[in-house]
């Protein structure tokens, strides 16, 4: 059994938490937007605590303020009130030890695949020759499943294929957390499986907290230990937490043959249309 | 027989071949061979089109101005000197043709004789090399200044030397906006700081450019006898058309995709790698719709410059001809009229086809 399981346990069972065991902590978060009519507060006392080693996805209705705690997480948004920490240090601003995998593939158009990913790589790994940091992006094209494109240009490659880039963009730094803004959103349903199937093969091996934000309950199952909903802002927050029990490593056959999902699927369904 | 055999195995491979080519291009090749045949088709009869209404216009003008001479003539001196006149006229006397609209073929024997005199006069620069060698050699080996030839420049010289200040004009007007254009780009403090001088110099005619830029460098070149028109009318093309490259630059480094930024600070990028892989590459294609602009505003303001600068180019070219006003001055204009366009056609047919090469999304260029 390994730590993730583990800690997952120790959350679920005794509603303990070690603070060793905490990656990333989000306390007493606010989030307000000044507009000429006042302020408009999109998240108000927002607590969460992610887990080492554990796979989060945030599920709740469009504009609730999901995208907003994810920038506010990767430091792309300032914090309002409250704090968030990584291994209890506070978050001050955007940095490779979060790793972002935008809704849009993001990809520098004018660079081939091989140079997105190398561009952070570079930047992450300054001491390493220049051959290690190309085995480093490589590895993770490979990962992806683009051994055949590594000199193909970013424009050139299709909206899922560019995807995968940034899936092995955001691993090959090495992040302590991957944030995830609805990264699949924008392709079709046979693209958006098979991507899922790639994200969750990597993450098996390099166990990256994670936390995603999606639409799809699906995937949220599929691919979570936890799924977090939260609620319809303005004054958004945490409305209820479900945990999913699978076994890692998973399959999509196996989680649909298992009569929990289709609770877990009522539950969540029930949440969203409440 | 065995050779036969090759033979006609070879000959069909060949049928075979194009009988999989025909397959392969099915009535695709046929609808675009037809639809170009049909583009080039309609491209000439417009230009036959033009031409013949060209040819009308120039003779309804040409009529008009040789009625009203000999209703003169018939005025003022009576009937005798009114019928001498017209004989005059239809004789194809040169004293007495009317000066007005050229008619094409006038123009095309203008074109004709202008490249004959520009043979002419290289001829005789070639001659003139020749018998100079010997001396200039000697004035080299004496360390003076060797001696060239300062006859009349002929055509093909003047559209030289107007090409030649344009580019000048344009490396000055990349040189400066560029740059200008990329720090204020990055910097909304001085973009604000620099919009009013930019708004309030970009609309000033290029005569006015010309006329600042004669003051400084006729200063600057104080004492000094050699020739300062192509400095002067090279800045003052450069500065004419320097703005649009400069607006867009600062456009496009300011408005570069979100998207791109929140990469650059996610990754933490410094601030020389931000501007060289992500700002830069992102805003090219807005600097070279920029460059384009320039250029052809470029082209466009040299034959006003170059006339006032009294520039050996086109547009002194021009004017001299209209000042001269021999009998075939008003096709000569005509000619350089074409030249001039046709030149600024193919300068922007050359500014798009490096802009579609540093465009990295070819979708979005049109």
């Amino acid at each position: 059994m390994n730590t993730a399981q583990q800690s997952n346990q120790t959350y679920s069972e005794n509603g303990i938490v070690y603070p060793s065991n905490i990656m990333l902590d989000l306390s007493n978060l606010k989030k307000v937007y000044p507009t000429p009519k006042g302020d408009y507060v999109v998240l108000e006392d927002l607590n969460l605590q992610i887990l080492k080693e554990e796979f989060v996805t945030i599920i709740g209705h469009s504009g609730c303020g999901k995208t907003t705690m994810l920038s506010m997480i990767a430091g792309l948004n300032e914090i309002s009130g409250g704090n968030i920490s990584v291994l209890g240090n506070p978050v001050k601003g955007p940095g490779p030890d979060r790793g972002v995998i935008f809704q849009s593939p993001s990809l520098m158009p004018w660079m081939s695949a091989l140079d997105n990913v190398l561009l952070g790589v570079n930047q992450v790994f300054p001491d390493a020759t220049k051959a290690q940091r190309q085995d480093v992006a490589k590895y993770y094209l490979h990962k992806v499943g683009l051994e055949d494109a590594f000199h193909k240009k970013a424009s050139e490659l299709s909206q899922g294929m560019q995807q995968r880039v940034g899936i092995a963009r955001a691993f090959a730094i090495k992040p302590k957390v991957l944030l995830l803004d609805e990264p699949f959103g924008m392709l079709d349903s046979l693209t958006r499986g098979e991507l899922q199937d790639i994200l969750i093969e990597i993450w098996n091996k390099e166990k990256i907290t994670a936390v995603m934000i999606t639409h799809d309950v699906d995937e949220a199952i599929f691919l979570a230990d936890r799924v977090i909903m939260m609620t319809s802002g303005p004054k958004a927050k945490i409305g209820d937490i479900l945990n999913i029990d699978f076994e890692r490593p998973r399959t999509r056959k196996s989680v649909l043959e298992n009569d929990d999902y289709y609770t877990y699927r009522k539950h969540l369904i029930d949440f969203l249309e409440h | 027989m065995e050779q036969e055999m090759v033979l006609k195995k070879e000959s069909n491979m060949v049928s075979n071949f194009k009988q999989t080519i025909l397959k392969l291009t099915p009535s695709m090749k046929k609808d675009g061979v037809f639809k170009s045949l049909k583009n080039t088709g309609i491209t000439l009869l417009s230009i036959l089109l033009f031409l013949g209404l060209w040819q009308m216009g120039s003779k309804a003008l040409y009529n008009k101005e040789a009625n009203y001479r000999v209703e003169k003539a018939l005025q003022e001196r009576g009937e005798e000197a009114a019928a001498a006149e017209r004989a005059c006229i239809e004789s194809g006397d040169s004293s007495c043709q009317p000066n007005t609209l050229p008619s094409p073929s006038q123009v095309w024997a203008s074109l004709q004789s202008l490249i004959a005199d520009h043979q002419v006069i290289s001829a005789d620069k070639a001659a003139f090399a020749e018998k100079m060698a010997v001396t200039n050699e000697k004035m080299i080996s004496q360390g003076k200044d060797t001696i060239v030839y300062t006859g009349r420049a002929s055509f093909v010289d003047i559209v030289l030397t107007s090409i030649k200040t344009v580019f000048a004009g344009f490396l000055l007007a990349m040189f400066i906006a560029v740059p200008i254009g990329i720090i204020i780009g990055l910097s909304p403090s001085l973009r604000s700081a620099f919009n009013w001088f930019i708004q309030i110099f970009k609309p000033v005619s290029p005569v006015v450019w010309y006329l600042l830029v004669f003051m400084i460098v006729k200063t600057l070149y104080i004492g000094d006898s050699s020739d300062n028109a192509f400095v002067i009318s090279f800045i003052s093309v450069g500065l004419c058309a320097m703005w649009a490259t400069l607006v867009n630059t600062a456009m496009g480094v300011a408005s570069v995709d979100k998207d791109y930024i929140n990469v650059a600070k996610v990754l933490k990028l410094g601030t020389f790698q931000k501007v060289f892989k992500v700002i830069l590459p992102s805003s090219l294609p807005l600097i070279f719709t920029g460059l384009r602009i320039t250029l052809s505003v470029a082209w466009m303001v040299l034959i006003a410059i170059e006339l006032l600068a009294q520039s050996q180019g086109l547009g002194l070219f021009v004017w001299e001809e209209f000042q001269n006003g021999a009998n075939d001055s008003n096709s000569k204009i005509i000619v350089a009229m074409f030249v001039i366009g046709i030149i600024g056609f193919l300068l922007d047919r050359l500014m798009l086809a490096v802009q579609n090469m540093v465009s990295f999304n070819k979708n979005e260029m049109a």
